[in-house]
């Protein structure tokens, strides 16, 4: 199989790989896929007390176009707010990374990874106690 | 440019230049038609194909007139299994072969299915060798046939044939055996196997691709129906032009093949255990498959929380197979995996090495250091490392499902 460019590039230079630990602030994670699919996504975002995203980090388990697809979103959340990050269309990351359609499923997966990462932070908005009890 | 390191040699070989050299002028100094019964280049070419006939059976201790060529293992299954079945309907319509088969016996047999057989797939154990037991207790009054491969091409554990063999010849059931993995890496004598039919192909072992061969049992004489009909060659079980070339190429390897065997696979079992050494050095590191019923080429192994098709694009300079579902269009990771009892995880973190005649030690060393750069780095990447590596049981995690 013939990868894009730009697919080539996020694999060999992945941006913003890491992790934040669970009880730093502002910190929103979500974790898609699951191993026996072949693929999973953990996006992570550190939102400002603006309400704007100030850093995203990502780890994903998955083909080459499913680390290309997490680590482009690291890179378009930033600076967003939540509402323009849950804008973001799996469409256009496919559309980016010129992924073929047996390919498509990644960049869903990314769009997903967004959405609980940001759906978690607003959660541990509303009730900060459940986050540390857990 | 640098070509990548070869480690596929389970998908085919190259030709051994050898080899190439005796089949060259059978394409224009000698091209006569070997059925040419009236003039001296048929003569020439039929001496040609009945010498390799002879060469091929000479590797698998067979009589030349067991040995029918056709277009390759693929053509040999479907001979085989769809023309006994054919052949012998009026005795039974129930045939048995095995789950982690090659898909042109799975494809065949489900073929049958939708013309009235019945088909029994029989499950294999945790290290890809069929149940002795479980397989006799398979075989009916109204099975016909049973078929199994000798070396299966994922995982190249060897089945136990003789005794399965023996288990079909005392219940009057026809034994096939795919041996396309097999010639060259596993010494066999059909003279004392309790083998019917034997599909073989060419380019596995050295030859080249498009020719292939079914042997044909004599004693006791096996009948099958033909598939292909013309000019009634190869006594009326496969018509067509016979293609000198290619015969004279696959004659050539398994000859060569037969009298270098000893020590090529020698060599082979000491770079494949250096090459499994060497990947034994990272954490979560799986064999799948028998390591002591496997022929010494393969190497099948899961590198736990990497994905098996990003593995590959971080070792693009070495050819190698994935059973990771990305690789293949059907997005199910490998079935022959999956029917060993591997978790759908360590099915798609599976690698296939195979390694063959022209493999160096070299080689090996460059692929152990560029698979653990790889490996490294992705579980790097990996939430699942980082989840194994602090303790969790990734069994206890709920997976949201897509």
């Amino acid at each position: 199989m013939a990868y894009s460019d730009k697919v080539l590039d996020h694999y060999d230079n992945p941006r913003n790989v890491g992790s934040y630990s669970a009880d730093e602030e502002g910190i929103g994670t979500g974790m898609v896929g699951a191993p026996a699919c072949g693929d999973v996504m953990r996006l992570q975002i550190k939102v400002g007390a603006d309400g704007v995203i100030e850093d995203a980090k990502f780890k994903t388990y998955g083909c080459g176009s499913a680390i290309a697809s997490s680590s482009l979103v690291t890179e378009w959340v930033k600076g967003k707010t939540l509402d323009e990050a849950l804008a973001i269309k799996n469409t256009e990351i496919a559309e980016e990374l010129a992924l073929p359609p047996v390919k498509i499923h990644c960049s869903i997966l990314a769009e997903d990874a967004i959405k609980a990462a940001v759906a978690d932070y607003r959660t541990r908005q509303t009730a900060p106690d459940t986050v540390e009890a857990a | 440019m640098n070509r990548p390191i070869y480690l596929d040699y389970a998908a085919t070989t190259p030709v051994d230049p050898r080899v190439v050299g005796k089949m060259l002028p059978w394409l224009f100094d000698n091209f006569g038609n070997p059925a040419s019964r009236s003039h001296a280049y048929g003569w020439a070419a039929e001496e040609a194909v009945e010498l390799a006939r002879e060469q091929v059976a000479a590797l698998i201790g067979a009589d030349p007139r067991e040995i029918v060529w056709t277009s390759g293992a693929t053509e040999s299954n479907n001979l085989a299994i769809k023309g006994a079945m054919q052949f012998h309907a009026g005795r039974g319509k129930h045939v048995v072969t095995v789950k982690t088969e090659h898909k042109s016996v799975l494809d065949t047999v489900r073929e049958l299915e939708r013309s009235g057989c019945e088909v029994t797939l029989l499950d294999v154990q945790e290290n890809g060798l069929i149940d002795i037991e479980a397989f006799r207790a398979a075989l009916r009054p109204d099975t016909v046939l049973a078929s199994v491969m000798f070396v299966n091409n994922e995982t190249g554990v060897i089945q136990d044939i003789a005794a399965l063999g023996a288990i079909c010849r005392d219940k009057g059931v026809l034994f096939h055996v795919d041996g396309a993995q097999a010639t060259g890496k596993v010494a066999f004598d059909l003279d004392e196997l309790p083998v019917d039919m034997m599909s073989l192909s060419a380019h596995k072992t050295y030859g080249p691709k498009g020719i292939g061969a079914l042997y044909v049992c004599r004693k006791p004489r096996v009948r099958i129906e033909a598939l292909i009909h013309g000019g009634g060659h190869e006594r009326g079980m496969r018509s067509g032009t016979l293609p000198t070339h290619q015969i004279v190429g696959m004659g050539e390897a398994y000859w060569l093949t037969r009298e270098n065997m000893g020590a090529e696979n020698e060599r082979i079992r000491m770079l494949r255990d250096r090459l499994l050494n060497g990947l034994s050095a990272l954490d979560q590191v799986f064999v799948n498959g028998d390591m002591e019923r496997r022929v010494p080429h393969n190497l099948n192994i899961s590198f736990n929380f990497v994905e098996g098709e990003s593995l590959l694009m971080g070792m693009k300079d070495i050819a190698v197979s994935s059973g990771s579902a990305c690789t293949s269009a059907s997005l199910e990771p490998s079935y022959v995996l999956r029917a060993m009892g591997r978790s759908d995880e360590l099915a798609h973190s599976s690698i296939r090495f195979s390694i063959g005649r022209f493999t160096t030690q070299q080689e090996v060393d460059s692929a152990i250091e560029q698979v653990s750069t790889a490996v490294r780095k992705l579980r790097e990447l990996s939430p699942l490392w980082d989840m194994h590596s602090a303790g969790i049981d990734l069994s206890t995690v709920q997976w949201a499902s897509h």
